[in-house]
């Protein structure tokens, strides 16, 4: 198991089953987050369950904690690693005759999500750990998410990071059932076609969230 | 002539001379073949399934490739298919099927027990490959699926798509590679052999230059085994590789190894034409393609000028019009005749000025009416009743693509015309040369211990060689046949020990080697390497091409000795000797081309009769056809270097045919 | 025509390399790139310089030696040709051409254009066969029995030429379709079965320690392949080193 570890391919099976992991927990956090468009006390009380639940509190967070700090480091360790494997580059290259932006710069569009996770820490994450655990003091996450929509500069920073994130898994949600093996005739056009729904839809109603708020505050 | 013993087996019947053979040679003990080298030059399909087999035996084998890998000798490029005698079709196939096709095919100039040998074998080709993991094609049901190729009334062929010399020689390459991880092969990639080194008369080295650094090196064994191909390059012009070359073959021949049946080369009649000056070799159309389409040019020549000059298209030409040659003059066998036959008429058309492209060297292969017979099928077959006619063609179109679609588009790279709608343009090109180092049954030259396999040697395929019967050929001699009779000879070296490299006869050969490459390279002359190799090749083709005549031949052999000597004066080769120097690679290569051309020119000229590939314009019947001549020339002429190609000695192997009759090949 | 050529030439694996400027005149559409490069060859040994040292043997795209990076494509602008099949109908009059070595860590230029591919080698040693002596004395050809399907995909894979315009393309410069195609040849057929297990974990231990990058599915391998080798090659492989693994 430690050979398959160390290996090119042993690797990027842990990368894809890492972004797996981020894929399911976007998806959740999205489900969350669209509550606040309806209903203020739902997304308080799913808010709330999330933030005191023993299991997700200290079983699922450090998962997840692991898995964005795992898929992080070791892309940008085989980004690293590669970028050696050609020391001398080509005087002319065109590269976009036979791969897509996105799959081309996947640590750009990482680097990129990185900076907005590192901002959204800041300005939800850490709160709520300060709020719960330090200050023992009950936040509306309502109110929060609300007033921090309200700025339409931060809203447009919210904005460009999620087409960042769209990009990365226009080429990730695809690549990940490559990398564990999966490509197959019949399933992985339907795969593609899933994970470009995915990769849509899913940012797209991020955004959406917060230029409802936005929209909601003027 | 002494010398001339082919040690055929004597005293039983054809069909056990192999099994009592075996049964009686020499054998080495597996703890004595650990002390014993052979060297293998040369790694497609016969060196390198020799190499491995030797290897797997406990040999101490060391390969050279003058490519970057074994798996690119040019066994790689052959497309159609392998034959074996394995009857799976149920259509009467055996061992003396495969074996009389085979020597009638050669037009009854090949040896008939090494041919016999050659069909016994086959079978036990493809089971071996199928182990190695070769994926032939396969039927619905799971079994190994057969097609039928030129010449043969059974389906005996074993295919792996249009590519299996490619997947034969990854096979071998395979077997290679498992014992080269082993320890058991030395491989030397980029190494070009330059001589070999005779101890005592014996084959005990050779010299060989290290394309990389360009180091001359030495390297010694107890028996070396040339399996470096044909010299179809004397043509310049061929489908052989570009750096496909009789160098190793010719240095065996000048230290003493007769070199036989020089003359006996195959052209095969569907190559894309040559289309400037500027080219470099010719691509080659399976053979496949004749099943279906149907060769012919214009019958009136202002056609032809009007074709020519663009102001008319084939497909313009009315039906009445169209003189398809082959079917006129071959009723009985129309567009499948041999390949000689095919090639032979497609240059008499093109002489008599009927050449449809601006060089004249050019005939249609039309599609049409296979096209057409296709779809008016597949309409029947779809329940169509009165198709149109652009249906029919739509639904033909189809099945040709199923069939021949891969040749389709590599014809249509190469010439940017669609063969779907206007027919292909074709025209015969020098392909395999059936002549080779002469060896006896084990294999072995004149020269002790100098071994010779696969198209190196000139045993099996006679005048002219079949299709799928070159791949059987080489894998035969290297997995099943030299492994064996090796043997015999190396017996005799279990208590000789490593061969010393520091003796007198490698100074010499190396210095030979070594001067040779300083004259290249001070010689301050005004040509470079490829224009006297477009000379020879020009000379070759004119004049000991497809048709010959003494009054060409004599001239060639007088015009290639000019040209060799104005060579030895004026040739031009840059760079320097100690590091990679493609064109001092390719002035060696020439160098010795300039003399088997001659050789090959003589040999043409002394053989007086017209048989498969050589073709005599003054031995012809009546009606134009090849008229052999077995009463005198029943023989393999083995020529024996004594300085001069035009001194070359000439020896007499006379063959002999028991278990077959003398026919004259008719396909009227 | 007449082009402009822009072609890496450097002596030897230790000089320092650069890019030249050639010019050719007179260049016939017809022609092969190489023919092309034959003629600015014949040109340079006429004025007594050096030639452009290049990779090449059959010229039919099978034998998978000649190996450039052309105008910034491995085999250049065409699809499902090797350089050598490229045809210069494919460029204009007066344009400018890239000419480069294909280039890799683990691909070292030896001269020119000509780069060592021995990595290839190596990896095909560390276990791209089946263990069977070639005695003969096998089993008949036909005692088992292959599924058509199965042995078309086989086939497939096994077309691939050895080339490395899947490791000159790679932006990561991985060997990943190479070594996939080889390993899925064995895995799709029972003949492979036996040895499976060892074979990918050695053939992919080899490639890692070959300096090959790693593969990041980008796909431009599966384009740029002269013979059209498929990803599912590399997701087999993948596959075979997962089951191998645990």
């Amino acid at each position: 198991m430690s050979r398959f570890y160390s290996s090119s391919v042993g690797r990027k099976v842990f990368m894809a089953l890492s972004g797996f992991f981020l894929l399911f927990f976007l998806l959740q956090h999205f489900l969350i987050n669209f509550l606040s468009v309806f209903n203020k006390q739902a997304f308080n009380d799913a808010s709330d369950f999330m933030g005191t639940n023993p299991f997700v509190q200290y079983a699922l967070q450090p998962v997840l904690f692991f898995g964005i700090i795992y898929h992080l480091i070791m892309g940008m360790y085989l980004d690293a690693k590669n970028k050696g494997a050609r020391s001398v580059k080509y005087a002319k290259n065109n590269a976009a005759a036979n791969a897509s932006w996105m799959s081309r710069n996947m640590i750009i569009t990482g680097v990129m999500i990185l900076l907005f996770i590192c901002l959204h820490m800041v300005d939800f994450f850490f709160p709520t750990i300060k709020a719960h655990y330090i200050t023992h003091e009950h936040l509306d996450s309502y109110e929060m998410v609300v007033a921090k929509f309200a700025n339409p500069v931060y809203v447009l920073i919210y904005v460009v990071a999620f087409v960042f994130l769209a990009l990365h898994l226009l080429h990730g949600f695809q690549s990940a059932f490559q990398s564990v093996g999966f490509n197959n005739r019949k399933y992985t056009p339907a795969i593609k076609k899933l994970g470009n729904i995915y990769a849509i839809a899913v940012p797209v109603g991020y955004m959406f969230i917060a230029v409802f708020h936005y929209i909601n505050s003027l | 002539m002494t010398k001339l013993n082919s040690k055929v087996p004597t005293g039983v019947p054809l069909k056990d001379k192999w099994i009592h053979h075996k049964d009686k040679i020499d054998l080495v003990n597996p703890a004595n073949k650990r002390n014993i080298d052979v060297i293998v030059i040369g790694t497609g399909l016969a060196g390198g399934s020799a190499s491995a087999t030797l290897a797997e035996l406990g040999y101490n084998v060391k390969a050279f490739a003058y490519q970057d890998s074994p798996r690119r000798a040019h066994s790689i490029a052959a497309q159609g298919g392998i034959n074996a005698a394995k009857n799976y079709q149920g259509d009467g196939d055996s061992s003396y099927r495969l074996f009389y096709d085979t020597v009638k095919g050669g037009d009854y100039r090949s040896r008939e027990a090494n041919v016999y040998r050659l069909a016994e074998v086959s079978a036990n080709i493809i089971d071996q490959c199928v182990a190695q993991g070769v994926p032939f094609a396969r039927d619905y049901g799971g079994l190994l699926d057969n097609r039928s190729f030129g010449g043969v009334l059974v389906s005996r062929t074993f295919y792996a798509k249009g590519q299996t010399g490619q997947q034969l020689l990854l096979g071998a390459y395979s077997a290679m590679n498992r014992q080269i991880a082993r320890g058991k092969i030395e491989m030397h990639n980029r190494h070009e052999m330059l001589d070999v080194v005779l101890v005592d008369g014996k084959a005990r080295g050779i010299i060989a230059r290290n394309l990389v650094t360009g180091e001359i090196e030495r390297h010694s064994a107890h028996a070396v085994v040339i399996a470096s191909g044909g010299y179809g390059n004397v043509y310049f012009l061929s489908t052989n590789a570009m750096g496909s070359n009789a160098t190793a073959a010719w240095k065996a021949h000048k230290k003493g190894a007769y070199f036989a049946n020089p003359c006996f080369t195959q052209i095969h009649p569907t190559c894309i034409p040559r289309s400037g000056d500027y080219q470099s070799k010719l691509t080659l159309m399976s053979e496949s393609l004749r099943n279906d389409g149907r060769i012919w040019v214009p019958k009136k020549m202002e056609d032809v000028h009007a074709i020519r000059e663009k102001r008319l298209k084939p497909t313009e030409i009315a039906e009445e019009d169209r003189d398809y040659y082959l079917e006129r003059r071959y009723p009985a066998f129309g567009n499948l005749v041999p390949r000689d036959v095919a090639s032979r008429a497609a240059k008499e058309r093109c002489d008599a000025g009927y050449g449809v492209n601006k060089t004249g060297e050019a005939v249609y292969l039309d599609f049409q009416s296979a096209i057409v017979r296709y779809g008016k099928e597949q309409a029947n077959i779809h329940g169509i009743h009165n198709p149109s006619h652009a249906k029919i063609v739509e639904l033909g179109k189809k099945i040709v693509e199923e069939k021949y679609g891969n040749l389709f588009q590599m014809y249509e790279k190469i010439v940017d015309d669609n063969p779907y709608e206007t027919p292909m343009m074709i025209y015969p090109a020098t392909h395999y040369t059936m002549g080779g180092l002469w060896v006896d049954y084990n294999l072995m030259t004149t020269v002790e211990g100098l071994y010779a396999i696969g198209e190196a040697n000139f045993s099996d395929h006679g005048a002219n060689r079949l299709g799928a019967s070159a791949l059987m050929q080489g894998l035969a001699d290297g997995y099943f046949v030299l492994p064996y009779t090796i043997g015999d000879y190396l017996s005799d070296d279990i208590r000789t020990g490593e061969i010393s490299t520091q003796t007198r006869e490698f100074e010499e050969a190396e210095k030979a080697v070594r001067d040779r490459i300083d004259f290249f390279l001070n010689n301050d002359g005004a040509h470079s390497v490829d224009y006297y190799h477009k000379k020879l090749g020009k000379i070759m083709w004119d004049k000991v091409g497809m048709a010959r005549n003494a009054k060409g031949l004599d001239e060639a052999m007088k015009e290639i000795k000019e040209l060799r000597e104005d060579f030895w004066k004026n040739v031009k080769v840059p760079g320097d000797g100690h590091e990679m120097n493609p064109e001092l690679e390719k002035a060696g290569r020439v160098a010795d081309f300039l003399e088997l051309g001659e050789l090959f020119a003589r040999d043409a000229y002394e053989r007086k009769e017209s048989c498969g590939g050589h073709f005599r314009e003054e031995y012809v019947t009546e009606d134009g056809e090849a008229k052999r001549d077995d009463v005198n020339f029943a023989y393999v002429s083995a020529w024996e270097f004594t300085g001069q190609p035009s001194e070359a000695v000439l020896h007499k192997e006379q063959l002999e045919f028991k278990d077959i009759e003398l026919k004259t090949r008719s396909y009227k | 025509m007449n082009l402009t050529l822009k072609i890496w030439r450097q002596k030897n694996s230790q000089a320092e390399g650069q890019m030249v400027e050639y010019k050719v005149t007179d260049i016939s559409e017809h022609m092969s790139f190489l023919e092309m490069m034959d003629v600015l060859n014949e040109q340079l040994v006429n004025k007594g310089e050096e030639p452009v040292a290049f990779d090449h043997d059959c010229r039919e795209g099978i034998c998978g030696m000649c190996s450039m990076f052309i105008n910034g494509e491995a085999h250049g602008p065409d699809r499902g040709v090797t350089t050598c099949q490229l045809h210069m109908r494919m460029f204009n009059d007066g344009d400018t051409i890239y000419i480069e070595p294909f280039r890799a860590k683990a691909f070292p230029v030896i001269k020119d254009l000509v780069v060592d591919r021995t990595a290839f080698e190596r990896i095909q040693q560390a276990g791209g066969y089946i263990s069977v002596n070639t005695s003969g004395n096998t089993q008949d050809a036909n005692a088992t029995l292959i599924s058509k399907e199965d042995a078309d995909l086989s086939m497939d894979a096994a077309t691939c030429i050895g080339c490395g315009a899947c490791v000159a393309t790679c932006k990561n410069a991985s060997a990943m379709l190479f070594v996939g195609a080889k390993v899925s040849q064995y895995a799709l057929l029972p003949q492979g079965q036996i040895e499976a297990s060892e074979r990918v974990q050695n053939m992919v231990k080899q490639m890692d320690e070959e300096g090959f990058g790693n593969c990041t599915n980008t796909g431009a391998c599966e384009v740029e392949c002269p013979k059209g080798i498929s990803l599912e090659n590399i997701a087999r492989m993948n596959r075979e080193l997962i089951k191998a693994s645990v």
